[in-house]
């Protein structure tokens, strides 16, 4: 097991309070970062290397960097705890198990943005969470962690907690703030980005749970130390959502690097895939990025070993690779049909579609139809071009990335396992073995 | 000023100019298609994606092409920046994609339908569209609603612009109207079936680009190319009372605002846009009502036009040339 960074002492008792975490030296990157100047966080974590968790996989320092700093104007940190990707659950986990890490990274982050009000929107499924994060946040303005003038710094914070009402479009980070500000969760159109013009028409930074966690780390063994963790660009330590047919599922953090064949098959982390069975294939980070057969997760076309890095598991553009994504790391076993799998994910993001622009509202609910006729076992032949040319006319025609992670499933199904649909079109049902039924297929 | 080139047709714009907008100014084929742009409605523009065009340079400073196709009505021309429209098979291509989309569960009933002939869907299916249809499933369907006592809404032939909703946050004092549901389902409604009484309800039928808004009463009463457009202004103490009278013998049919060629109500001479109030539009339907100014002419390429037939002729030539240049790009 590597450096645990971000689920280190998960075992202590009391961990999830303010006491227990302070215990395990909660809180002193606090009193370290309110020491130095905000310009300097801000270098701290550009030299760690750190990349937005989210999915996207921005460097954060320069993101932060590019925060508009008009004078008079209030500037705002969101934490964006909407985890709604499907296979993705680290963020829950984290918040859940260690609120204060949050609570403190979102302290730092926003001295370091010059932040004095910031929120952290979270999933209205996870109500429970939120009631963890709320008694957290009481806990710290009681400690006088927030409020006015932290810890005699004279810097002032007000933290919320607000909740969404579940829908997956308001993670994406323009959806986030109209929702925030009591609208419609509808993606903006971009420019302006929300660096210049954000929540309330003031330069807001969005960041994923985990990124803001991970700067406390970062203040507490300074960035130089927190990038020669990993490999190359990728730094730092990263939480893996394992899931699927393996046989233990879970939460991992890993040092950025590990080779994903170890990944899936070692004991201290996934244990190899349930019953013996083999490995198909793998959904490498959450539902959007592109599935991958066995033979390409674990060697990169070159025939090298893949890794768990931004850059190994992109290695190959999308015609043989996929993303590191947000880390939703879905493993499937030899009885899984890729079909039925893929049409469900097209069913969750015809579901999830805002309805704001044309291509993704009708694309993926055309995209959706087709595969549950195909799984009626009416398909046709030509319904697989259909597809494959519907899914390119969705992608990077849209508002926001939700067609292209509608479009990107559909394509490399049919791209790395056309056979398969060709077969199940051919017998009018699977070869797979299932092990599990699909209700509520009926035309919508 | 900005120096922009449109399909290799170079023009100088002020700053902040948007493409779709140095593109009106040169005119002609190069303009984008909009569906949900308006130039008057604050926030219009980019649900639609009709417009989207290919940037091959960014601007002198920052001569790199942007990565994806842009919507031309958001995105702002930058010094230098060459924009490619009908000249890229790319866009071309987009396009019917976009269009094959808005058709997807759009119900073709043009026969029994009051916008037929002025439908801006129509023209841009004509023109960017694709011949047949790959559409096999069931169409979407909504139960036909009312929106005050004049205006109709039939939401299986909305595309959900969005324009009607600048319009209720725009020109009405209070919204009590917006889309409701999501995705697959959205649609235009008033909460809780509440009707609009605003005087300005009914310029939304004038932006609708489609026959989702429509005038009841004017509905089933003639199809639009039956009718004469005149352009006519009465003293109106709410609007500015300048209006496009559509008469058959005698009788005035429908009022709506001037439209100009890109579908949009024209400004007036103060420089505003000209909208008109519900009791010009619905209830002054004598022509003793009105002052007639003379005959109107209808720009547009729509059926209604009376030289469409040959603007067709030249948009079927556009749309084969076009064609030929997708497939040279597709074979190579």
């Amino acid at each position: 097991m590597g450096r645990q960074l971000l689920l280190d002492n998960l075992d202590k008792p009391g961990i999830n309070t303010l006491s227990g975490y302070q215990q395990t030296g909660g809180y002193e990157s606090l009193k370290k970062a309110l020491q130095m100047k905000p310009e300097d966080i801000v270098t701290e974590v550009q030299k760690s290397g750190l990349r937005g968790r989210g999915g996207a996989g921005f460097p954060t320092g320069m993101k932060w960097s590019f925060l508009a700093k008009p004078p008079g104007e209030p500037r705002y940190l969101i934490c964006n705890a909407d985890e709604s990707e499907p296979g993705t659950f680290k963020d829950r986990y984290l918040m859940q198990h260690k609120p204060h890490i949050l609570v403190e990274g979102m302290i730092i982050s926003s001295f370091a943005l010059g932040a004095n009000t910031s929120y952290i929107y979270i999933r209205g499924e996870m109500m429970y969470v939120y009631h963890i994060l709320q008694k957290a946040i009481d806990e710290a303005y009681a400690a006088g962690y927030l409020g006015k003038n932290i810890l005699g710094s004279g810097f002032d914070l007000d933290l919320h907690v607000h909740c969404g009402a579940g829908a997956y479009i308001c993670g994406e980070e323009t959806a986030l703030i109209e929702s925030l500000e009591g609208k419609r969760g509808n993606p903006r159109i971009k420019p302006p980005f929300p660096a210049v013009k954000g929540l309330w028409g003031c330069p807001t930074v969005v960041n994923n749970v985990e990124t803001i966690a991970a700067v406390v780390p970062i203040i507490r063994i300074t960035g130089e130390e927190y990038a020669k963790i990993g490999v190359g660009k990728s730094t730092g330590t990263k939480l893996i959502s394992a899931s699927g047919h393996i046989n233990k599922p879970g939460v991992y953090e890993i040092e950025l690097g590990v080779p994903v064949e170890e990944f899936i098959y070692s004991e201290q982390y996934c244990g190899g895939i349930r019953n013996g069975k083999k490995l198909k294939a793998v959904v490498a980070g959450g539902s959007s990025v592109p599935v991958l057969p066995a033979e390409l997760i674990l060697k990169t076309a070159n025939g090298e070993a893949r890794l768990m890095t931004y850059e190994s598991l992109a290695d190959g553009g999308f015609a043989t690779g996929t993303m590191l994504g947000s880390g939703g790391f879905i493993v499937m076993d030899e009885d899984t049909s890729i079909v039925k799998n893929v049409w469900n994910f097209s069913r969750f993001y015809h579901h999830e579609s805002c309805g704001q622009c044309s291509p993704c509202r009708e694309g993926t609910g055309w995209m959706y139809k087709i595969l549950s006729r195909l799984l009626d076992g009416k398909g046709e032949t030509k319904d697989i071009d259909l597809l494959w040319d519907i899914q390119r006319k969705i992608e990077g025609k849209t508002i926001c990335p939700f067609g292209d992670a509608a479009a990107w499933p559909v394509a490399a199904s049919i791209r790395h396992f056309r056979n398969e649909f060709e077969q199940y079109i051919s017998k009018g049902k699977s070869d797979v073995k299932h092990y599990y039924r699909i209700n509520n297929l009926q035309e919508s | 000023m900005a120096r922009v080139t449109i399909d290799g047709h170079t023009i100088d714009v002020p700053e902040g100019t948007t493409i779709v907008e140095a593109a009106r100014k040169i005119g002609g084929d190069i303009v984008p298609p909009t569906m949900c742009y308006y130039s008057t409605l604050k926030t219009s523009g980019g649900y639609c994606r009709t417009c989207l065009v290919k940037v091959t340079k960014g601007s002198d400073k920052d001569p790199r092409p942007m990565p994806k196709l842009v919507v031309g009505c958001r995105q702002t021309v930058m010094d230098g920046m060459e924009v490619q429209n009908i000249t890229s098979p790319e866009v071309l291509e987009a396009r019917e994609g976009v269009v094959e989309f808005l058709l997807l569960n759009h119900p073709l009933d043009c026969p029994v339908c009051d916008q037929a002939g002025e439908c801006d869907l129509q023209d841009l299916s004509y023109a960017h569209g694709d011949e047949g249809t790959r559409t096999e499933f069931r169409r979407r369907t909504f139960p036909m609603k009312s929106i005050g006592d004049k205006i109709k809404l039939h939401m299986n032939r909305c595309i959900m612009c969005y324009r009607c909703v600048k319009v209720a946050e725009q020109l009405c004092p209070e919204r009590v109207h917006g889309v409701l549901n999501r995705g697959w389902d959205a649609e235009i409604s008033t909460y809780i079936e509440k009707a609009i009484d605003s005087e300005w309800s009914g310029n939304m039928i004038d932006v609708c680009p489609v026959g989702a808004l429509t005038d009841k009463t004017f509905r089933f009463k003639s199809r639009v190319w039956f009718t004469k457009p005149l352009d006519a202004h009465r003293n109106c103490d709410v609007c500015c009372g300048k209006v496009a009278i559509w008469v058959s013998g005698d009788a005035v049919l429908r009022v709506t605002g001037r439209k100009g060629v890109y579908h949009e109500i024209e400004n007036t001479e103060d420089g505003k846009p000209g909208w008109i109030c519900n009791t010009c539009r619905f209830e002054k339907k004598n022509l003793s009502d009105w002052v007639i100014e003379g005959p109107r002419h209808i720009d547009r390429h729509s059926v209604i036009s009376q030289n469409h037939y040959e603007q067709l002729k030249q948009l079927k030539q556009d749309l084969s040339r076009q064609k030929q240049i997708g497939e040279k790009a597709h074979n190579n």
